[in-house]
């Protein structure tokens, strides 16, 4: 299992490597640069600057100065806020995101799941078709009509809650951005988890259980739901990796530091540097989430343990 | 008379499907004596199994139970479910058909076999175990106390049986339901289950009810016999009676069923189609981009075989032996070694492009009629895609006219061009696949158990037509098969493999009648003779 592990973070390496590689040189083709405002630089400012950032060496130095920087943990000055390192930037926007976002992950594995085993026990019922239309809802509607809407609603009229802000990671500024985060989610979590639950019901083997008697609890929860999690688990490794680094949308509407905006605000601004540390930590979650899911893929089904 | 165990009156059984309601069994009247084994027969569709599920209150949920069925004194049909939880798994146990999938791939073997016995003995946690590991010796699974823990994936088909019959024994039941316990196991393990079942029946004297399609395992095996047709019951009596002296014509159909006749011989002169040689095939596994260890299987080791026009070769044997891969090989359809020439052209070795051109020639026909045919294709479109292909010069017009010729040629009637797969039943699918593969006028067929997945009565029809064709277009056919009546129906020569290897090789006749290799002798004993080795074995038990 260890060694496992270890092989797999090993092969990451090359992946990372490609990652890394590949984003440096796609933002360098977009036109632009991050120097360029609205009202041009004089030229000896901007020859200086490009000059303080290793701007005015050929690519291939400004690569592998780059690389040799990471190499060592060093991602560099943010190039459009200036006062900061890429490091501090995101040691500051990540938490935030990471706190939204393993809310919203955890909301929609609880009620996705919840809903989805309703929905596929009680098949073709109200119920049933309640929970499909609330998922088809939740899919369908983008959270940014959600989000405006839910502020709406709890904080302007009914003034519940706050419209927006950090406010020191206060549970009332969580409320709506975690809900309009994890909607969506519990939305494909309770289909997926439906679906796999009516296939897992009708399977021979719980026509087994049943002929044995076996209680209905046991039916359900042994011999169906763990089946039933496959699909979810492993659609939740890459939901969980883009959950946790950051929504730009959610971010934006209610006001909130975490590294989705800054991400987005990078790029737009050709903030080199900054792009490269976001991809790099977005990359990582990937990676991670999926060795996760992995993992937990062997503990689940022992046809698929790795030796 | 003793009083029966299980008294099933005039069981009806309903579902309700979107093209109405299909009444799947109208009034059967079944009784089980304590001790005996009773046999169900009869072809798919004929409501024999749902007739037993309906009593177990396992219908799907769209199925509806109307009847009797009284388990000692306690009426089972309408009862509530806890109280029939108390009953299935303790009192009357059941067995399935798929040893593959019966079983729940997520959890070991002891799990499995130990909750029925915690749920009705309720038995600690240590006494389940001790009673799992007797029952897996008792069911005879080899080095029971390490198999324990193995998963369903990681045993055999046979051995998942044994460990299903261990379930069904656990809780000492009066009443063994066993749905085709045997249809997906080869001859020789079948004769190794139905044996181990016979004596079990004797020593723990519990009745068994024996749902099979299969004729032969009822006259080994049973004492009394109900066979079902069209979800009723048209005879019943005891097995030597229905055997001897049926009286009903669909019994007399079923008892005739056996693939009959042989192949008229080709001529010694008949030219060489085909020939292969010395062919080889590897798979491996593992030795991945990081390492790993890299694994190689020879799925076929040297094997060479040489098919005259008009001619057919039976390659028999059982599941992993390697003969449906020796078949993908031939037809350069796997990567493989060894030399294949057809019409003296070598083939072996050809690009897929190089391919193409004799791609029309060797045609192949799958066992599985539902899997093998494209739902959203209607027939006619199925039939002819190949003239796309091969003959993309002719009109529609002529194709449609091919189509209607190959139709016609199976038997079916040419209106069927526009219809869609699902509308048929097994038998048609299969006359579909076949002349899919005869439109294009091919020199040699590949068919790879293609009457395996149907009824007996069917299967013979099949046979027939497989002859006719071979007659009237001269072709000649590699016929891969597990079942030898089948194979001595149709083949002039057969060849027996086990595990990649040719274990014998040899015209039809002294394969069936004088088999040399102790293989081939041990697999025609479990075909054609399964009451002799059940009653070899009851005699070394004895």
């Amino acid at each position: 299992m260890i060694r496992y592990i270890l092989r797999r973070l090993l092969g990451a390496i090359p992946t990372l490597f490609l990652v890394v590689t590949v984003a440096f040189f796609l933002i360098r083709i977009a036109p632009g640069g991050p120097f360029d405002a609205e009202r041009a630089l004089e030229p000896t400012v901007l020859a200086n600057l490009n000059a303080y950032f290793h701007l005015d060496k050929p690519l291939y130095e400004q690569y592998f100065r780059y690389l040799g920087n990471l190499l060592q943990g060093d991602m560099g000055p943010s190039f459009f806020r200036r006062d900061f390192s890429v490091h501090e930037l995101l040691a500051d926007g990540l938490p935030v995101s990471m706190l939204l976002g393993s809310l919203a992950l955890l909301m929609a594995v609880v009620f996705g799941s919840i809903l989805g085993c309703i929905a596929a026990l009680r098949q073709n019922s109200w119920i049933d078709y309640t929970v499909i239309a609330i998922a088809t809802f939740g899919i369908t509607v983008p959270n940014f009509v959600v989000a405006p809407i839910l502020a709406l609603i709890f904080g302007v009229a009914l003034n519940l809650l706050p419209t927006g802000g950090w406010g020191g990671g206060h549970p009332a500024n969580l409320v709506m951005p975690v809900i309009a985060l994890g909607l969506p989610q519990v939305a494909v979590i309770a289909r997926l988890i439906r679906g796999a639950m009516i296939e897992a019901l009708r399977s021979d083997h719980v026509r087994t259980a049943r002929a044995y008697g076996l209680p209905t609890r046991m039916i359900v929860v042994t011999h169906s739901l763990r089946a039933a999690c496959l699909p979810a688990v492993s659609y939740l490794g890459p939901a969980a990796a883009g959950l946790l680094t950051g929504s730009i949308v959610i971010e934006q509407v209610f006001g909130l530091p975490g590294i989705g905006r800054e991400f987005v605000n990078a790029a737009l601004s050709r903030d080199y540097t900054l792009v490269m540390g976001t991809v790099i930590v977005i990359a990582v979650f990937v990676l991670i989430f999926n060795l996760i899911v992995d993992i937990l893929y062997a503990a689940l089904d022992p046809r698929v343990r790795y030796e | 008379m003793t009083d029966p165990i299980l008294d099933i009156k005039d069981i009806h059984v309903s579902f309700d499907t979107p093209d109405g309601p299909v009444d799947a069994v109208r009034g059967v009247n079944m009784k089980v004596i304590p001790g005996e084994t009773v046999a169900i027969v009869g072809e798919s569709g004929s409501g024999k199994s749902q007739a037993m599920m309906a009593t177990m209150g396992l219908l799907a949920d769209n199925g509806t139970v109307r009847g009797s069925a009284i388990y000692r004194g306690t009426q089972l049909i309408g009862m509530s479910k806890s109280d029939l939880n108390k009953i299935r798994g303790a009192k009357i146990t059941m067995i399935f058909q798929e040893p593959m999938t019966s079983l729940d791939p997520l959890y070991s073997i002891e799990f499995q076999i130990c909750e029925p016995l915690r749920v009705h003995g309720g038995l600690s946690k240590q006494a389940a175990r001790d009673r799992a590991l007797e029952l897996l010796e008792l069911v005879q699974i080899p080095n029971a106390k390490d198999r324990l823990k193995a998963y369903p994936h990681e045993l055999s088909g046979g051995q998942r049986q044994r460990v299903m019959i261990a379930m069904a024994l656990a809780n000492n039941p009066d009443l063994l339901i066993a749905d085709e316990p045997t249809t997906a196991l080869d001859v020789t393990i079948q004769a190794e289950i139905l044996a181990l079942l016979a004596d079990l029946q004797k020593r723990l004297g519990m009745s068994i009810l024996f749902i099979t399609h299969d004729l032969g395992i009822v006259d080994a095996f049973a004492d009394r016999v109900y066979v079902m047709r069209a979800g009723q019951v048209v005879e019943e009596g005891p097995a030597e009676q229905i055997f001897n002296a049926p009286r009903e014509d669909y019994t007399k159909l079923l008892l005739g069923a056996e693939p009959d006749g042989t192949k008229d011989p080709v001529p010694e002169t008949a030219p060489m189609v085909l020939s292969a040689n010395d062919m080889v095939v590897t798979f491996s596994s593992g030795g991945g981009f990081l390492g790993g260890k890299l694994r190689e299987v020879k799925a076929v080791k040297d094997v060479s075989l040489s098919l005259q026009k008009g001619q057919t070769l039976g390659i028999v044997g059982e599941s992993g032996s390697g003969k449906s891969t020796l078949g993908r090989a031939i037809l350069q359809l796997l990567p493989s070694d060894g030399r294949v020439v057809f019409a003296d052209n070598v083939i072996s070795g050809l690009s897929r492009h190089q391919m193409q051109a004799y791609r029309r020639d060797l045609q192949m026909v799958f066992q599985d009629p539902y899997g093998s045919l494209s739902p959203r294709m209607t027939v006619g479109e199925i039939v002819t895609e190949g003239l796309l292909v091969h003959e993309p010069g002719i009109s529609a017009k002529d194709r449609d006219r091919r189509a209607t010729e190959a139709l016609r040629a199976v038997d079916l009637d040419p209106a069927v061009r526009r219809r869609f797969p699902h509308e048929f039943s097994g038998g048609q699918r299969q006359r579909i696949a076949i002349a899919r593969a005869v439109i294009l006028r091919p020199t040699v067929m590949v068919l790879d158990e293609p009457t395996s997945a149907l009824d007996r009565s069917v299967q013979k029809q099949i046979i027939t037509l497989l002859r006719d064709i071979q007659t009237e277009l001269e072709l000649s056919y590699i016929f891969i098969s597990h079942d030898l009546s089948v194979v001595r129906a149709l083949s002039d020569t057969v060849m027996v493999m086990k595990n990649g290897e040719v274990v014998e090789h040899g015209s039809t006749a002294n394969i069936f009648n004088a088999p040399t290799s102790d293989y081939t002798r041990h697999l025609m004993r479990a075909a054609f003779d399964l009451k002799s080795v059940l009653k070899e074995h009851a005699n070394t038990i004895a």
